[in-house]
């Protein structure tokens, strides 16, 4: 078995030698580890993509805004995601963000894991009907268990989701209830003793 | 009294760190510390008359379980080189996590002797392999087969019967990810494994010398000394393989030397020295003479560096003796700045680290801290302005950005990954050809290049902007932000300029292994030696913590 350390090291060469500069070598190389780390066809994506990178054109976003078209060349996942991880603090306050037209969408994934960790907030990222759920950059949920080397999306959409519970307050009291059980009633001797104040907490 | 720790801007040029000698801090001794009450046992022992086959040698621990399996095998004189390219060796190793199963030792029967043509699992550790060195192995078999110990003054020469020529570790030829050991906290040091590896193959070394001398004779032969034995390390021969190690892990560099200068600052600050503490501390420094003295080297540069240490230890000495009074306060403090205003870089740093000897309670601590998570550090943070950058670029490399790379002689040399071993190579750009696959290890000359690029760029502008333009400067802001953070994690000089002396940066990363006998070969390699002092593993519940100060003669 490849360690994920050489995945790392090999990727970042490989991005290196098709014409990345060293410091986006790097960030590839990271991002194919963690998605081979996180049982996403990593290494696969890239190949396919940069078989098809020397001989196509394409389209290298700078400002990334709300909505981002590039209708004829489609966006290179890997420019794209450079620069989403470094605007993430300013996108995180917009509510969605689109892009449309992105070659090889997977290899945009890490990048928006590594901001869902920067940003502290869990993104929400749909390719296509496929949908993603990143997690900090701990962990990626998704609906879609294969067919994951895709050529090209028409839509990514990414939504970032703010900091709230996934249950409601009655199913948190519930839960609280029963964790109860595990505490001692304290009689009045105990009150008196055991927290080592007394009875009361004044001078 | 509070006392400054050391500026980076001196303690991280090379000619200083090349200065480094081992310390309590060291690996090998960290190594030591850690294991001395894990269970030391050989499991398997399989070798033939000529010392060929099999064995196994464990360390277990609360059902824990670390083994280190030796394949040893005939090659011919002829094949037997310390080069990485090398492709046979007289015998291989690999550390294994747990205790290897029958088809386990199968596997590993057919890869590991291939080193970096094999492929190994995340079940094993870290990967060596070692040569004979034939002269002192044969004298010793044949000395010990005849009933008599060898002859001592030649084992002082060398100082080992076999020399490692490469110790692999995380990841590498399929080895387990660091990430999989991180939260081992038996292992939690930097090259602890190696270390492991290391110290295990020394007691292979003995035990098949033992062992082929037995055959040859059975009636005569005798075991070789135990305390020649202690007196015995590994050699390793290292390249500049480990060179750029130092440079592409800034974070754990930066932990490895502020653990140093965090110790020598805290023991600065003692204000009553304690007279046992004294007495240890010029033990160990005329003890540590012995080592000196038999430090052989063929190498002008080394040999120089030798006797200006052993003249500046004297110096000292006389000092010491004649005219400095330990009844005083904050003596180690008046210490270190005598030795700063009166000797060389080589002895002010071997004065330091036996400074260390005394103070454990001021060391340990650090230990633990020396290892680091790169991972950590990684992101840019792209919200931070130009103005941000600027000051820390002014601030942590103030001589680098005064360098002109417009001077062929401060743009000489370029690192590059050869083709056919996949090793670092450094060459001259205006004589080789290559210098277009250059590694980004010219740190110096690309911060320069990112301070130019920023001159004109406006204060506000945040870095995201600005990598917007200039991503060809990506990795260096990365480096740029983790120095901010970490004032120690780069090397203060420029790499690839004519005054190179890359042994520097080899030495540098050996003397934090624990290394002994620096004997460069060349400017570009050099031979070591490891372990040599320390106690066997049947000794390591009881020992004492000074061992390398004790000398072969």
């Amino acid at each position: 078995m490849i360690s994920f350390s050489e995945i790392d090291t090999t990727t970042k060469r490989a991005s290196k030698a098709i014409g990345f500069s060293w410091g986006i070598a790097e960030e590839v190389g990271k991002n194919i580890r963690n998605m081979e780390l996180f049982g996403l066809p990593g290494v696969k994506n890239l190949n396919e993509y940069f078989k098809i990178y020397p001989n196509k054109q394409f389209q290298k976003i700078s400002l990334i805004s709300e909505k981002n078209i590039s209708d004829k060349i489609p966006y290179c996942p890997i420019i794209l995601g450079v620069n989403f991880l470094d605007q993430i603090k300013v996108l995180e306050n917009k509510k969605e963000i689109n892009f449309k037209n992105i070659a090889y969408p997977m290899l945009f994934l890490p990048f928006a894991s590594r901001g869902s960790e920067l940003i502290g907030k869990k993104i929400f990222l749909n390719i296509d009907e496929k949908k993603f759920l990143l997690s900090f950059n701990q962990a990626i949920y998704s609906n879609a268990s294969d067919k994951l080397i895709i050529e090209k999306t028409e839509n990514l959409r990414l939504s970032f989701i703010e900091n709230n519970n996934s249950f409601s307050e009655d199913e948190w009291k519930e839960i609280y209830k029963l964790s109860e059980k595990t505490f001692v009633e304290e009689k009045d001797s105990l009150k008196e003793y055991s927290a080592g104040a007394g009875l009361t907490d004044n001078d | 009294m509070k006392i400054e720790l050391r500026d980076p801007n001196t303690i991280m040029k090379l000619s200083r760190l090349g200065s480094f000698h081992q310390s309590k801090l060291s690996f090998l001794r960290s190594f030591l510390n850690e294991f001395k009450d894990w269970e030391y046992k050989r499991d398997l022992f399989e070798l033939d008359e000529n010392g060929f086959g099999k064995a196994i040698y464990s360390f277990n621990k609360n059902n824990k379980i670390y083994s280190l399996l030796c394949f040893s095998n005939y090659i011919k004189d002829e094949d037997r080189s310390d080069r990485v390219i090398a492709t046979k060796w007289d015998a291989a190793f690999v550390l294994h996590d747990g205790m290897p199963e029958k088809k386990d030792i199968e596997r590993l029967y057919q890869n590991v002797p291939k080193q970096e043509i094999g492929r190994v699992s995340y079940k094993e550790l870290s990967l060596s392999r070692a040569n004979k060195s034939v002269r002192i192995f044969n004298h010793v078999v044949e000395s010990l087969s005849v009933g008599k110990q060898p002859d001592k003054k030649k084992l002082s020469e060398v100082g080992y019967l076999y020399r490692t020529t490469a110790v692999y570790g995380s990841g590498k030829f399929g080895l387990a990810d660091r990430f999989r050991l991180k939260n081992r906290e038996e292992i939690n040091g930097p090259f602890r494994l190696e270390m492991m590896l290391v110290y295990l193959v020394r007691q292979f070394t003995f035990d098949q010398v033992n062992h082929i001398a037995k055959l040859k004779n059975p009636n005569k032969a005798i075991e070789l000394d135990k305390e020649i034995c202690r007196n015995l390390g590994i050699g390793n021969s290292t390249g500049l393989g480990m060179a750029p190690f130092i440079i592409n892990h800034p974070t754990l560099l930066n932990n490895w030397i502020l653990a140093r200068e965090t110790a020598l600052k805290k023991i600065r600050e003692i204000q009553k020295v304690k007279s046992n503490d004294k007495d240890l501390f010029l033990n160990c420094l005329k003890r540590s003479l012995n080592n000196i003295t038999t430090w052989n080297s063929d190498s002008e540069f080394q040999k120089n560096k030798i006797n200006q240490l052993l003249s500046d230890l004297n110096k000292f000495i006389n000092f010491i003796e004649n005219e400095f009074d330990f009844n005083q306060e904050y003596v180690f403090n008046k210490i270190y700045l005598w030795i700063e205003s009166n000797l060389k870089d080589e002895c002010i740093e071997y004065i330091v680290s036996i400074m260390m000897e005394p103070y454990e309670q001021i060391t340990n601590p650090l230990v633990k801290k020396m290892s680091s998570d790169e991972e950590k550090y990684f992101n840019i943070p792209a919200d931070r302005t130009i103005f941000d950058l600027r000051g820390i670029l002014e601030k942590n490399y103030k001589n680098i950005i005064k360098i002109d790379f417009n001077d062929k002689e401060n743009n000489k040399f370029f690192w590059f990954v050869s083709k056919n071993k996949e090793e670092p190579r450094l060459a001259d750009r205006y004589l080789e050809e290559g210098h277009e696959l250059e590694q980004p290890l010219a740190i110096a000359r690309d911060i320069k290049k990112l301070h130019e690029r920023i001159s004109n760029e406006k204060n506000s502008c945040t870095i995201a902007n600005f990598l917007i333009e200039n991503n060809d400067l990506r990795h260096i802001v990365r480096r740029a932000f983790i120095i901010e953070k970490f004032p120690y994690s780069e090397i203060q000089d420029n790499i690839i300029g004519s005054k190179l002396i890359p042994i520097d940066m080899l030495r540098l990363k050996l003397s934090f292994f624990g290394a002994l006998k620096f004997d460069p070969r060349s400017d570009k390699w050099l031979r070591i030696t490891m372990f040599q002092g320390a106690p066997l593993p049947y000794e390591l519940k009881k020992f004492n913590d000074h061992w390398i100060y004790n000398s072969i003669n």
